[in-house]
């Protein structure tokens, strides 16, 4: 998605910005003096090895965790920290690292629970499943369906989710996400775990959600062939300080980048 | 006549020669257990939602029904007390949800069970402070609770059901339908569950907790004013009352945690199996079965279903 024109231009506005953020846990620095930013429209990877603040950079964002230090823009309005409510009500989603579904409930409810902040039928009708809350009921079951059909998982909605496999568990957290019509998308490892069938499918949905949908992502990953192939930007971490960032060809030829992964002599 | 007739055959010719007497102990069993089976409702609503195992649940239905009496002997109307009396469990759910489990969230389960009996005796003490510490009467004239016995002549002999213990049963059915729908049906109730699954998936779809932790603290204090009133006009309001908290261990050993209709048939069986241990088994052994029965059905049970009943079973991947 390049302008034409200036070479430099890649892809729409800045839709969030954190800048200068620091988060510590008791001594332990996970994220120092870390700014980037994620633009409209684009697949922002942000990687590094482990332990380097990838996954607190996501919490951060999306208000888990609370820096000490540092600001957070988003659709153009600056604060010092996201709240989980404020972040969910902005257009906030995200997958976890480790699959967090509601495993008591089917597929097809793990899915409608993304809709929970776009119901907004009063409570009495609820209680009677009459009137505007049924209407408003079919017209989310509705929308839910067509995700079921976008991830292909049509034949498992009625299944509870504790007892899907784990690529299928992945699949209905991306549906859940998906079901809140986010602007900005988190995905916290979408491939961990996955053998290369399972990774392919997923990466397709992946480029789908943003073709299709404009949704832009930020996705942690350390899969670098996926990386590569997916991302139009790159954010490198190491040891919660940021080494790199820019276009996945330069960042693979990044010196610093190459001596984290790979280690340096001393 | 050997032991072994007198605890295996014997007590089952009773039944069958004395079906009269046989049903009147159901009966009573039955709405023993209803009361159990409210109590350990309260219980389920909070762990489910939070995780937390509430061990003040038997206060609350303490304090409820105190509240309740205590306002009305300030001279307050019946219907008027109770209206408020439904207020103060809202401000109490309010209280606790901003003042103990805000402060405590991300902590381990173990804390804010913990924090749990700090609000046990919070409670004892503030009910004591500001109602007495002296037994009371429950209102159960003024809010038009029937009186008397209703008597039906069958199977050979009489059976009489006290009018209030039907009222109590016809009153806890329909809240716990309520109850049932709510959790089901709507997306208060579908967050519930959710927040019940994954605090962190429920925070990522926009689902407030705090929110949803004062709902079920007020619907677990909704329950335990109910249970209170009810329990109250059986005996009388005061803080002895909240040994009936420790009925509900055997009822949630049996029904599972986490289960609501397991707490109603959990609560069920206890009752009914204590009544009926102690009216045809107790002679054998001279009585005072009713203190510890309920812990050896729920042990038994156990035994075969360590899940409980409608428990959830834990399957870990490994």
């Amino acid at each position: 998605m390049r302008a034409p024109g200036g070479p430099e231009v890649s892809v729409g506005d800045v839709l969030l910005a954190v800048e200068d953020v620091s988060l510590s846990f008791g001594g332990v620095k996970a994220v120092s003096n870390v700014s980037f930013d994620i633009r409209k429209g684009e697949i922002r990877a942000i990687i590094g090895p482990n332990g380097a603040g990838k996954t607190s950079m996501l919490n951060i964002i999306n208000g888990f965790y609370h820096p000490q230090q540092g600001r957070i823009t988003f659709k153009g309005e600056t604060r010092s920290q996201m709240r989980p409510h404020e972040a969910a009500f902005g257009g906030i989603a995200r997958t976890f690292q480790n699959v967090a579904l509601f495993r008591g409930m089917t597929a097809l409810d793990n899915i409608m629970a993304g809709r929970t902040l776009k119901m907004n039928s009063n409570f009495f009708w609820q209680l009677l499943r009459y009137g505007p809350a049924m209407t408003e009921e079919v017209e989310h079951r509705h929308f839910v369906e067509g995700i079921i059909d976008f991830l292909k998982i049509q034949e498992i909605r009625r299944v509870p989710v504790g007892r899907l496999p784990y690529g299928l568990q992945k699949r209905v957290e991306l549906g859940r996400a998906l079901a809140m019509e986010p602007d900005l998308l988190l995905l916290d490892e979408p491939m961990a775990g996955m053998n290369l069938e399972e990774k392919e499918d997923m990466s397709r949905f992946v480029l789908d959600v943003n073709d299709h949908f404009g949704t832009t992502i930020a996705l942690i990953e350390h899969d670098m062939g996926v990386v590569m192939d997916l991302s139009d930007r790159v954010v490198v971490l190491d040891h919660g300080i940021k080494i790199a960032d820019g276009t996945p060809d330069d960042v693979k030829s990044n010196q610093a980048v190459l001596d984290a992964y790979l280690g340096v002599a001393h | 006549m050997g032991p072994l007739y007198q605890i295996f055959v014997d007590p089952f010719v009773q039944m069958a020669q004395a079906p009269d007497l046989l049903v009147q102990t159901l009966w009573e069993g039955l709405v023993g257990g209803m009361l159990y089976a409210l109590i350990a409702l309260g219980f389920v609503l909070i762990f489910k939602a939070s995780g937390v195992f509430n061990f003040a649940q038997g206060i609350m239905v303490v304090f409820a029904a105190l509240t309740l009496v205590g306002l009305h002997s300030a001279g307050v109307p019946a219907f008027l007390a109770l209206g408020l009396s439904i207020a103060v469990m809202f401000a109490l759910a309010f209280t606790v949800e901003r003042v103990v489990l805000r402060p405590l969230i991300n902590q381990p389960d173990i804390i804010l069970f913990m924090a749990t009996f700090g609000i046990t005796y919070f409670l004892i003490g503030f009910g004591e402070f500001v109602f007495g510490g002296d037994p009371k009467v429950m209102i159960a004239d003024q809010l038009y609770l029937p009186k008397g016995t209703v008597t039906y002549k069958t199977l050979g002999g009489v059976v009489s059901l006290q009018k209030m213990d039907i009222a109590a049963a016809v009153i806890a059915s329909i809240m716990v339908a309520g109850l049932a729908v709510f959790f089901s049906k709507t997306r208060i109730g579908r967050a519930l569950r959710a927040v019940a699954d994954s605090h962190s998936a429920a925070l990522s779809v926009g689902i407030s907790l705090e929110q949803i932790w004062v709902i079920v603290w007020f619907a677990a204090g909704l329950v335990a004013l109910v249970t209170g009133i009810f329990w109250g006009a059986r005996s009388d309001v005061s803080f002895a009352l909240d040994v009936i908290a420790l009925k509900a261990l055997p009822v949630l050993i049996l029904g599972g945690l986490t289960s609501i209709p397991g707490a109603i048939v959990g609560g069920l069986i206890i009752g009914i199996g204590e009544k009926i241990g102690e009216f045809y088994w107790g002679p054998l052994i001279g009585g005072g079965t009713d203190s510890w029965f309920a812990y050896v059905i729920a042990l038994v049970f156990l035994l075969f279903r360590p899940q409980g009943l409608f428990g959830e079973r834990i399957i870990e991947r490994v």
